[in-house]
């Protein structure tokens, strides 16, 4: 795709031809993007605008629009599942983020201490975050299932008392999904924070310690400090993976006991899919993306601000 | 900080050894599903009993392997993942394709051909990776029906391409914004063009970021469930969603067995690419992760 050669007839001044050419240069790399600008026009904010439509809308089994104004999410307001799976995601993700942090704070701090086969340690932490979350639900089911694994396990070792049947106890149950899901993203949030950790300068932390300053006491006022970013992202990304997680729960609990274990996005999958609420589902796609967004805008506004700043 | 700690001194021995326990101790919590699930899977049937859950196999088989790969029931059916995994391959492997180039040009047009309102475009497309998937659920499910794609592999190809370019152009770009411009300037002078530019410029310095770009798309297109689930048939699944239904189908004696073979089969296509390429894989989910 080089320019055209000098073929121009002798009319065209040389002028003539650059500007022929420079418009051509111009429009070609705007028309490599504008595929993906139209498909992210239509696909991404026109599904966003249309979900929202649906939503105004009695849809039921197909989409209809007859119009009922804010109808759908008063009824989800009024929506007994819909609290539980709302209040679910609220546990879930907040025991999610927060043992995932300390989990992965601790574990590359000890990483960093000169360890030998850190390479193979940091790979074992890892792994599981290449799965997919039905794998990850399938073997968690089996090792939680209380008749034949851990139960059943330590039970077999003479304490005939244990109990861990977490998975078919309707209270307990939506916090199989937090040790499921911080054993699949843990090691991730370790690798963050490792990577931030052989970020910061050695000299302050040499200075610190001849200042006579103990080892934890380092770590406590001079490095996590210096680590705040890597927190704020890790935060993001996790709850990000908690307000979309599906997979997870339709693998471990599929929802149960009951509708104990359901979260806003098995909720949305089961009234749009297969319970032939597509008015509903919809609505409640759209209070989804309303928790994203209140966690994205926060985000994206502090990155603006320190990029701005420095 | 050797010369600050001295490590011969009996507390600092102590310390060393509590470090390495503790570690140890976690790679054995990440290690063990790991484990169960391949001891499992090779067990017979009569072997899997209450409190046997980490006994090894007292006569090891390959049996659940071969039934969870071609005979067992998936739902209605009763002919194993094995055709679902290359369902899979048939959705991965052109997906993976097509979003990596179309990333490699939109990163290179972004940045080596800035314009005005150029970054704001990016902005625009960024946000596809942030969206939850189900605000796109249902008009996907239309649309596609309109195309003709419903329940169909091309179909499941076209919405990972969709979702996928946003974060293949966020690789590329920021890979490229680091490349020198002056070559790139040096060229357009001596009249190369667009294409050339990226093909002779761009392209040869662009392997690492492909690889990165490949591994996270493969990852996140193999492991996929929710598009499987929503919009495929039952002919075109990938195999997320047939070892899902292969766990749930309830059939005579439940096989723990073929479910673990199962989950293995499914999990070891991403398990190897992490294992041969982690470097990649990680720089992958911290670039498509953090940078915003």
């Amino acid at each position: 795709m080089s320019p055209s050669p000098s073929m121009a007839r002798p009319a065209d001044g040389p002028g003539a031809r650059r500007s022929r050419a420079g418009t051509l240069h111009a429009w070609l790399p705007k028309l490599v993007l504008a595929p993906s600008v139209a498909i992210s026009l239509f696909f991404v904010y026109g599904f966003m605008l249309w979900t929202f439509i649906l939503s105004l809308t009695n849809s039921r089994m197909l989409p209809s629009y007859e119009f009922v104004g804010f109808a759908q999410y008063a009824r989800l307001m009024t929506n007994d599942r819909w609290w539980v799976a709302s209040s679910n995601l609220v546990v879930f993700g907040g025991l999610f983020v927060a043992i995932c942090l300390v989990l992965g704070l601790l574990l590359a701090i000890l990483l960093d201490q000169r360890i030998r086969q850190e390479g193979a340690l940091r790979t074992v932490y890892l792994y599981p975050m290449a799965l997919s979350f039905i794998v990850t639900g399938v073997v968690w089911k089996w090792l939680l299932n209380p008749g034949l694994g851990i139960q059943a396990m330590v039970r077999g070792w003479g304490f005939e008392e244990f109990r861990f049947d977490w998975l078919v106890d309707p209270d307990m149950a939506v916090y199989t999904l937090v040790i499921a899901a911080v054993w699949q993203a843990s090691g991730f949030v370790m690798a963050l924070f490792l990577a931030g950790l052989r970020g910061i300068d050695d000299s302050i932390l040499k200075a610190a310690q001849l200042d006579g300053a103990s080892l934890p006491r380092v770590y406590w006022r001079v490095v996590i400090p210096c680590l705040r970013p890597v927190v704020f992202s890790a935060v993001m990304i996790l709850s990000h993976i908690a307000i979309k997680s599906f997979d997870l729960v339709v693998a471990l609990t599929g929802g149960g006991p009951g509708y104990a274990t359901d979260l806003p996005a098995t909720f949305m999958y089961t009234h749009a899919f297969t319970r032939a609420q597509v008015g509903l589902g919809s609505a409640s796609a759209m209070l989804m993306l309303g928790g994203v967004l209140a966690i994205l805008i926060p985000y994206l506004y502090s990155e603006l601000r320190s990029r701005r700043h420095g | 900080m050797d010369n600050v700690i001295r490590r011969r001194t009996l507390g600092a021995r102590a310390a060393r050894v509590t470090l390495y326990a503790a570690l140890l101790l976690a790679a054995l919590f990440y290690l063990l599903p790991l484990a169960v699930m391949l001891i499992t899977s090779v067990k017979p049937l009569a072997e899997i009993t209450p409190g046997t859950l980490l006994a090894l196999p007292q006569e090891p088989t390959l049996a659940p392997w071969t039934k969870a790969w071609g005979e067992a029931c998936t739902g209605m059916r009763c002919e194993g993942v094995g055709v679902y995994f290359f369902n899979s391959i048939a959705i991965v492997v052109p997906a993976v394709l097509i979003s990596t180039l179309i990333g490699a040009l939109n990163g290179y047009a972004l940045t080596k051909w800035r314009f005005k309102g150029s970054e704001l475009l990016f902005a625009l497309m960024l946000f596809g990776c942030f969206i939850p998937f189900q605000v796109v659920l249902l008009p996907m499910a239309q649309t596609l029906g309109w195309l003709g794609l419903s329940s169909s592999r091309a179909g499941l190809i076209l919405v990972h391409v969709i979702f996928g370019v946003a974060f293949t152009t966020l690789f590329f770009r920021n890979f490229y914004v680091a490349v020198p411009t002056e070559l790139v300037s040096a060229a357009k002078l001596d009249g190369a063009g667009f294409f050339r530019i990226f093909w002779r410029i761009l392209l040869p310095v662009s392997a690492p970021i492909i690889v990165v770009s490949v591994i996270w798309q493969f990852t996140q297109i193999w492991n996929d469930f929710l598009f499987g689930v929503a919009f495929s048939g039952h002919d075109t699944q990938p195999v997320t969603v047939a070892l899902n239904n292969l766990v749930n189908t309830s059939t005579g004696a439940k096989e723990y067995n073929v479910d673990m073979a199962a989950a293995m089969i499914a999990a070891l296509p991403t398990l190897v690419v992490y294992v041969l390429a982690g470097k990649y894989f990680v720089r992958g989910l911290t670039a498509g992760s953090v940078k915003g």
